[in-house]
């Protein structure tokens, strides 16, 4: 190319401009506790902004007694949720009972609140039946395969669709290394290419593992990755429960209404480590980094603007932490208390109709449980 | 009853499937406008409408994601993976998911979803669009599998399938789409998911095999027939589970089989059939088992294929050697 003449396509400004209507998150209460959109924060209730502060209270009581029972031995698998409350908390009270939840791992605290007990999600950790069968129908169990919460998501959405279903949509949570999948793309555009009614959130929480969000992907945001399959998205300040629940509520309004999925990235921050059978992130992260994150603490910038409403004290926070963690060890002594399972239930559930092979494994297996 | 192809006998057997169940959907790559690369669900969406038959995106692992969102909200689904090659796309939905998801539920929910897919060589096809992909899908509990050799059986195979509360992954033999044809009933009717048949009568030797091998088997009966050798010739049709019971009433008749696939011989369907009959018939036995079975190589370069794929002659001189043992 000779010298001088203009190219036909500038790659460089494009890349440098693609992420710009992105990378805008919304937000309603910063980082130190002040309103910065006070109009969206006066369509919300004394007695609502307090309730959101109850649930994200609920949930941090929830991982801390989780974790002690972890430790001493009474859970199986964990995904501490801990920095994760506002994003868990101000999106899944943006749903209905009627809309399908297809959780991944982390994403216990929403399962109980969109319909099934805390004992049930013990069990889940415990590794027992039960803890997949809830009261609400309207639910999957925690996708361990990620990106898998994706694909099905797609499926669930196209049925309400061809069901005629009125005011449902599904709805599904993945993690910043989820939107690497393949499984990730193919989820969100089918449920595009339907206009299927669905919200997908990324809970871009820093970490997947040990590998760290910028090393998924040089896309400098995870919501902007959904322009690509027509889909609109957003940014939303995941430390803040007002914004999230308000834009959640929005894509909700949004898909319901049948114009397409929604994807939704909240900007949080895993606590803790992956998981609560052995990972340990001072082996990839340093405090120095971690400390800004705490800073910006979900519970601290609520705990502000309600104190300063006048309408909440630390006096009634104590009280609501001893209160759930007796609910918590009830739980967990309801979990305890399940029944033994059984290798025949097994055999039985494996098929709807017993194959001959797995009927006789049935009778074989009675007759060594009844003994 | 009309003379149908394979092909048609599956067509009928879908839009049987269609007509009588409205919760009912047919999906895959260009099963819609097209009626498939194939034309098995040709005239399908003309009929039942694009809501009931309809095309996807091209990734396989959606495809199967789609199913089991369907089955959560009440729908009966009917995928296509256009070759079984592609499956491989989908493993972590077929395998991973479709296949559990009943035992994690406890049973309280169903996930009663038929794969349909086309696979089996001698067509000169690409690659990966020949393989004989079944050991992957035999070995995973909660899925059925099952293969029809006839129009017959595929009709109501295919039926049966889809009718069925349990998934199961229907494999389509490519080279008997269009190949042979068959008396097959206009009306509805079944053929179980769990049972072989006897398509030859014989008391010297059972020839135990499935799909295009079913009729390489018949073809070396006739010739054994010739030499006063009485083949008796058992289709599996299901090949996940085995019915053994057919196999072994045969045995107690001939004392002498040969198991034959077209797939490699390593760690297949024959090697799971051959060793059940070694754990619960070896006393019944007068000579060993005797297996045909493709070599161990990666499937064929499409030219060479048939010198790869057993045929009637290895079929033929596997029985003499058994049966002279």
């Amino acid at each position: 190319m000779a010298n001088g003449s203009k190219q036909i396509v500038d790659f460089a400004k494009i890349k440098a401009t693609m992420a710009d209507p992105y990378k805008h998150p919304v937000q309603v209460i910063n980082g130190d506790g002040k309103v910065v959109d006070p109009d969206t924060l006066a369509k919300y209730s004394d007695d609502q902004l307090v309730d959101f502060m109850k649930k994200m209270v609920w949930e941090r009581t929830l991982h801390e007694q989780t974790m002690n029972f972890s430790r001493q031995g009474r859970l199986g698998f964990y995904a501490p949720t801990a920095g994760e409350e506002a994003s868990e908390m101000g999106s899944v009270t943006a749903f209905k009972e009627q809309d399908f939840l297809l959780p991944a791992y982390r994403d216990l605290p929403q399962m109980i609140q969109h319909g099934t007990t805390v004992a049930k999600g013990f069990l889940w950790s415990k590794g027992h039946v039960e803890g997949n069968q809830h009261e609400n129908p309207n639910m999957m169990f925690p996708q361990i395969i990620i990106g898998a919460q994706y694909v099905e998501t797609a499926g669930v959405a196209l049925g309400i669709q061809k069901n005629k279903d009125e005011d449902r949509v599904a709805f599904v949570y993945t993690g910043d290394g989820g939107t690497s999948q393949g499984d990730w793309y193919e989820g969100v555009n089918f449920t595009s290419a339907y206009q299927a009614p669905a919200v997908f959130f990324v809970q871009n929480n820093g970490w997947a593992i040990s590998v760290p969000r910028k090393k998924q992907t040089a896309a400098e945001t995870l919501a902007q990755k959904a322009v690509a399959m027509g889909v609109p998205s957003v940014q939303v300040d995941g430390m803040d429960i007002v914004a999230v629940h308000e834009v959640s509520k929005a894509a909700r309004d949004y898909a319901a209404a049948g114009n397409g999925p929604v994807v939704i990235e909240t900007l949080t921050y895993r606590y803790g480590a992956h998981s609560s059978a052995g990972d340990d992130p001072s082996r990839y992260r340093t405090d120095e980094e971690t400390k800004p994150w705490f800073d910006a603490d979900p519970l601290i910038r609520m705990r502000k603007v309600l104190t300063d409403k006048g309408v909440w004290s630390q006096d009634q926070e104590d009280k609501l932490v001893e209160q759930y963690k007796d609910e918590f060890k009830d739980a967990m002594k309801e979990a305890e208390a399940a029944p033994a399972q059984k290798v025949s239930d097994f055999l039985k559930w494996t098929y709807n109709v017993p194959t001959p092979a797995v009927k006789k494994q049935i009778a074989e297996f009675e007759a060594k449980e009844s003994k | 009853m009309a003379k149908m192809t394979y092909i048609k006998a599956i067509t009928s057997g879908l839009d049987q499937v269609l007509s009588d169940d409205p919760k009912t959907l047919i999906f895959g790559e260009d099963v819609g406008k097209n009626g498939g690369v194939f034309r098995t669900t040709v005239d399908l969406q003309d009929k039942y409408g694009e809501d009931r038959v309809f095309d996807t995106p091209l990734a396989e692992s959606g495809i199967l994601g789609l199913a089991i969102g369907l089955s959560l909200t009440g729908w009966r689904p009917i995928p296509e993976i256009q070759f079984m090659g592609f499956t491989f796309e989908a493993m972590d939905g077929i395998v991973g998911q479709l296949a559990r998801d009943h035992y994690r539920f406890g049973g309280q929910k169903n996930f009663p979803v038929t794969i349909r897919t086309p696979f089996g060589g001698g067509t000169h096809t690409a690659e990966m669009h020949a393989d004989n992909l079944e050991n992957y899908f035999v070995s995973t509990p909660g899925l059925r599998v099952v293969t029809p050799s006839n129009p017959y059986d595929a009709k109501g195979l295919v039926i049966s399938a889809i009718e069925s509360d349990d998934p199961v992954l229907f494999m389509e033999n490519l080279k008997l789409y269009r190949s042979m044809k068959d008396e097959v009933p206009d009306d509805k009717y079944t053929v179980p998911l769990d049972s072989a048949k006897v398509v030859r009568e014989g008391t010297d030797i059972t020839l135990v095999a499935y799909s295009a091998e079913v009729n390489e088997a018949l073809t070396a009966a006739d010739a054994l027939a010739k030499d006063n050798i009485s083949a008796e010739v058992i289709d599996l049709r299901s090949l996940s589970p085995i019915d053994t019971d057919t196999i072994y009433a045969s045995i107690d008749k001939t004392h002498k089989v040969v198991v034959i696939q077209e797939a490699q011989r390593m760690a297949g369907v024959g090697a799971v059939v051959a060793s059940d009959i070694a754990e619960d018939k070896i006393m019944s036995l007068d000579a060993p088992i005797g297996r045909v079975a493709a070599p161990d190589s990666v499937y064929p370069f499409a030219q060479a294929e048939n010198d790869w794929i057993p045929n009637s002659d290895d079929i033929e001189a596997k029985a003499r050697e058994i049966f002279n043992y």
